[in-house]
């Protein structure tokens, strides 16, 4: 195959994740080549025109456009180039060990590009309300909610005049006070599990603040309407988790918006052979961030979902900063495995080595206002942490000593409530 | 204007019929109800092109199968929808199953299906290796796939209209007066249409339009069929159409790869008493899920995309009821066309010309009839030099709107001139917004090219034409309090 | 007695207020930030606003903004109507003053993102 472009890096989208590891590899003085559909960096960030971002990672807070702007300007300044309005189809793994990249653009048409590393930052996709088979009838007014907070923040459009928000997720949460903010009702947030899938302060300062109610392990078990959402049907669940039809009850809205979580975009790695991680629904990785696919990286919400873009950034330059060890021959040997195992959804990275110091990331189950968090390996604790306030919605992270873990670890999380 | 025929009703049935008679010198025009053509009955349903093996060999239902699943394979080479010619594979799990399979597979053979294969346990995983392994036997049916119904029906229009045919869409007829022997037709909107003769192909609402002009009084009965749609990743992708052992009043729960690429699980048959409820269930998934599970390997809930429903036009009968109206003048009825409708619509089209004929209407062969549609293109599936070819012709052919079906912007413009302007239009035209992320990041972008396109702002646009609106105005038309 | 959450940062600390004289008593915070915000929330509670205003620019329609401090809560429809009304001209770029000062307040309204 012929290759129109050769590059060390390339970075497959330009959010916050390939910026800031795209801006790592090109200060190091790799030629680094960031690619997005989009025709401007930034990727979801520009439509979370909202607060809140940033103070971790700028220590100020920041809009999701200000903080992608600055981390553009971080990317643009150490050298990085920009290919968007591009759509990468296809990546192909070469006998030197280094891969195609088949892109397509109105610009340039059809294009290949050579690389000798690839960071996988492509972000992750909305649950779909076909993906969770809500029943009822398929009219008009049925959004993600980040599709309709693109209608809205992008192009000015009004998804409807009266909505019910499914699912407490924070997007969802934002979208409820952007609604109000636009004039439109919000006639309640539904939400499956008995906690909000949203960090605490959203539920706050987009609902409380408005007076929206949020339904609790409550079910939306139909949505009606021939043309266009005349309304849903909701029901509690009861103790077997099935929704109590007795109590249903019916909110007229002429607009349904889904916020039920976000699957890592993973068809570019997985036609490459990338192992998946079941439970992230991202790749697996090693500390480094690579994928069993040697050279092949991944960071961001392509890996797994973040809760703070903040993280997201920073899990993107450490990958980027593996990515030039490798470039640079170093290839580290990854003898021990890492295992989520009680009320851990998952841990991040899967494999490691001892003799550095490891950063692992988990989501929990459960919440508990104070928990523990411990290392096991042969079934002996070698490592545990305190922790409060634990949420599903929020992520854990551990840091821990080179040489703690001699072996296979598997994590476990204990609630401490009622200890 | 006088038309010599108005056939009411642009599904299969309907576009199959106009289809037939654009090939000689006549005048047709196809009246549909909807926004667009093939939006009922045709568009959800399983998409399968029957093997002709299901019903009794001396049945009408059989002929038109059978003669319906070589034309669509004629029609395929000509007018380029979408076929996925892969063979249907009817599996026994159990040795009592095997016993009923066997008395299918005899009346595929009395019903003359060519090529027909009894096949041995290890036969049927040679064909198929993601059976499940309580499969014992089954019988391979070589000529019979899957086809996308809407693309198959928008060729058939689309080639009709290129020989002449008119189409008028939104209209709904509410009533019919004959009198010196020509038909007026008047829709709900007061638009009137004059014509010789009339074809009666309303699917659900037949009855309904039979009643309108005064033509024999029959009550179609709606059974709802749900299906669920799996991601194009999906590992239970069967290689064949997978078929159960039938049941009852079906034939039964399959898994059917799409020719889209994408796998389908479905349909379930339950008697409606709406002629409008296309409600899905979520209980009907878990159901469907268990029991396609049980028959092929790799089918996850993990891979669901979305879930629809369609309605079957059940005729009292139960069988398709097309015949020269005994009680209304120049009208003929085809209804109560459910499965195998879609495979014998090409050969229910002709049989209706057959009767046409027979009922008076003259038919000479147009010589200048040209059967044929350019082959539409379809970046995803093509080499770097087309393409680059493409790009230099136009630039919107190399710009990805819909990332998950990786349909260009030329793709969508396409449609659009083609007078697919709604958001449902759109996407079965192109595909675009099909896929796993159900047009979350690609509807606006779809909405801005088909308000481009059209000059109608974006707050006009419909999902699939009456008030279906995407969207409900600018941002500043509401308070905010 | 009253309970807040804190909305400074995303840990959202529980708090509780009791009145001690004339002043608040604030405990549950973890930092500084959120005694001030408790102050704040039970005598004049404040929100930064953002939200987008049109743009005369044709292929970017809609500009994202902000108020460069929090806006006091009941102020904020009034402020939201005023901006959708307002289209802004093409050359406008990050940090623009979009609004002055409004309605005597210390509180602007800039732009926050290029286009």
């Amino acid at each position: 195959m012929k290759s129109d472009l050769q590059y060390d890096c390339v970075v497959a989208g330009a959010g916050a994740a390939g910026l800031a590891g795209g801006a790592v590899c090109a200060g190091a003085g790799f030629s680094t080549l960031i690619i997005d559909r989009e025709n401007r960096s930034g990727g979801i960030l520009n439509q979370c025109i909202h607060n809140g971002f940033g103070l971790r990672y700028f220590k100020e807070e920041l809009t999701g456009p200000e903080f992608a702007w600055r981390l553009s300007e971080k990317a643009r300044n150490a050298g990085a180039e920009f290919s968007f309005n591009t759509t990468i189809t296809g990546i192909k793994k070469l006998d030197d060990g280094s891969f195609d990249i088949r892109m397509l653009s109105g610009t340039n048409g059809v294009q290949h590009c050579n690389a000798r590393t690839v960071l996988l930052a492509a972000g992750c996709r909305e649950r779909t309300r076909g993906a969770i088979a809500t029943a009822g009838s398929r009219p008009a007014g049925i959004f993600t909610a980040g599709a309709a907070q693109k209608m809205l923040n992008t192009e000015g459009k009004l998804p409807g005049k009266s909505a019910v928000i499914v699912g407490s997720g924070d997007i969802g949460l934002i979208m409820a006070r952007r609604l109000r903010w636009c004039g439109i009702e919000v006639k309640a947030v539904v939400e499956i599990m008995p906690y909000s899938a949203g960090l605490t302060r959203n539920v706050v300062q987009c609902l409380h603040d408005f007076d929206i109610p949020l339904h609790l392990s409550t079910s939306v078990v139909r949505i009606d309407g021939n043309e266009r959402v005349t309304g849903v049907v909701a029901a509690p669940l009861d103790k077997n988790k099935t929704p109590d039809m007795s109590r249903s009850f019916t909110i007229p809205c002429d607009t349904v918006l889904f916020s039920v979580g976000l699957i890592p975009e993973m068809e570019l790695a997985r036609k490459l052979g990338v192992r998946e991680n079941p439970a992230t629904g991202g790749a697996t990785v090693d500390s480094a961030y690579m994928t069993s696919v040697p050279g092949i990286f991944s960071a961001g919400n392509m890996l797994h979902v973040h809760d703070l873009v903040d993280f997201v950034a920073e899990e993107a330059e450490f990958a980027a900063k593996n990515m030039i060890d490798y470039l640079n021959g170093k290839v580290a040997g990854y003898e021990f495995s890492a295992d989520a195992g009680s009320n851990l959804k998952y841990v991040v990275p899967s494999r490691f080595v001892p003799g550095e110091p490891s950063r692992f990331l988990f989501r929990s189950t459960i919440v508990a206002d104070k928990a523990v968090l411990k290392a096991e390996v042969d079934g002996n604790v070698c490592w545990e942490k305190k922790l409060t306030f634990v949420r599903p919605a929020e992520m854990i992270i551990a840091q821990i000593p080179a040489n703690t873990l001699s072996g296979n670890v598997c994590f476990e999380l204990e609630s401490l409530e009622n200890a | 204007m006088i038309y010599d025929t108005a056939v009411i009703g642009a599904g299969a049935t309907g576009a199959a019929t106009a289809y037939m008679l654009s090939r000689y010198k006549t005048n047709t025009i196809l009246l549909e109800a909807a926004h667009e053509v093939c939006a009922g009955v045709s568009k959800a349903n399983s998409g399968i092109v029957h093997g002709g093996f299901h019903h009794a060999s001396d049945s009408l239902k059989t002929r038109l199968e059978l003669r319906g699943n070589e034309l669509i394979e004629k029609l395929h080479k000509n007018l380029h929808f979408p076929y996925l010619k892969c063979g249907i594979l009817v599996i026994a799990y159990s040795e009592e199953e095997l016993e009923t399979l066997k008395v299918l597979y005899q009346r595929g053979l009395d019903n003359g299906v060519k090529d027909l294969e009894f096949c041995s346990k290890k036969r049927i995983f040679e064909l198929e290796n993601k059976l499940d392994d309580r499969a014992v036997g089954g019988f391979f049916a070589p000529h019979g796939g899957t086809i996308e119904p809407y693309s198959f029906v928008f060729s058939l229009v689309e080639c009709a209209l290129k020989n002449g045919c008119e189409l008028q869409n939104d209209f709904k007829v509410i009533k019919g007066n004959f009198s010196g022997d020509i038909w007026n037709l008047t829709a709900e909107d007061g638009r009137t249409v004059k014509a010789r003769r009339v074809v009666n192909a309303a699917g659900l609402h037949a009855d309904e339009v039979s009643a309108a002009l005064g033509g024999e009084s029959y009550k179609i009965f709606p059974r709802k069929g749900e299906e669920y749609l799996l991601d194009r990743n999906s590992a239970g992708r069967p290689s064949k159409v997978i078929f159960p052992v039938p049941a009852k009043h079906s034939k039964g729960v399959l898994v059917i790869p799409t020719a889209g690429g994408t796998t389908m699980i479905g349909p379930t048959a339950e008697a409606v008493e709406d002629k409008n409820d296309t409600a899905t269930t979520g209980e009907n998934f878990a159901k469907i899920l268990k029991l396609t599970q049980n028959m092929v390997k790799g089918l996850s809930a993990r891979d669901l995309i979305t879930s629809f429903a369609g309605l079957r036009p059940v005729h009292e009968s139960e069988d398709f009821y097309i015949a020269i109206s005994e009680k209304a003048p120049a009208l003929i009825q085809a209804a109560g066309i459910q499965s195998p409708g879609l495979t014998a619509s090409p050969a229910i089209g002709e049989y209706i010309v057959k009767l046409l004929q027979n009922s008076g209407l003259p038919l000479e062969e147009d010589p200048s009839f040209d059967g044929t549609l350019p082959c539409r293109n379809e970046i995803r599936n093509l080499a770097d030099e087309k393409i680059s070819e493409l790009h230099k012709k136009n630039p919107a052919w190399t710009n990805i709107v819909c990332r998950c079906e990786e349909i260009s912007e030329a793709e969508i413009i396409e449609a659009v001139r083609r007078g697919h302007t709604t958001v449902d239009g759109v996407k079965f035209y192109t595909r675009a917004g099909m896929g796993r992320c159900q047009g979350g990041f690609c509807q606006s972008k779809i909405l801005r090219i088909i308000s481009r396109e059209t000059g109608m702002p974006m707050e006009k646009l419909t999902k699939r034409g009456g008030k279906s609106f995407i969207l409900s105005g600018n941002l500043g038309d509401l308070e905010v309090k | 007695m009253r309970e807040l959450i804190c909305i400074s940062c995303p840990q959202g600390c529980h708090l509780k207020a009791e009145i001690s004289g004339d002043s608040w008593q604030i405990s549950g915070n973890r930092c500084p930030r959120g005694e001030a915000y408790a102050k704040q929330e039970l005598t004049d509670p404040r929100r930064i606003v953002t939200a987008v205003m049109p743009c005369a620019d044709p292929h970017h329609p809609f500009v994202a903004v902000r108020t460069t401090l929090p806006c006091p809560k009941a102020e904020i429809p009034a402020l939201l109507n005023r901006l959708y009304r307002i289209t802004l001209p093409e050359d406008i770029k990050n940090g623009d003053i979009v609004l002055k000062k409004i309605d005597n307040l210390e509180i602007s309204v800039i732009v926050t993102e290029n286009i």
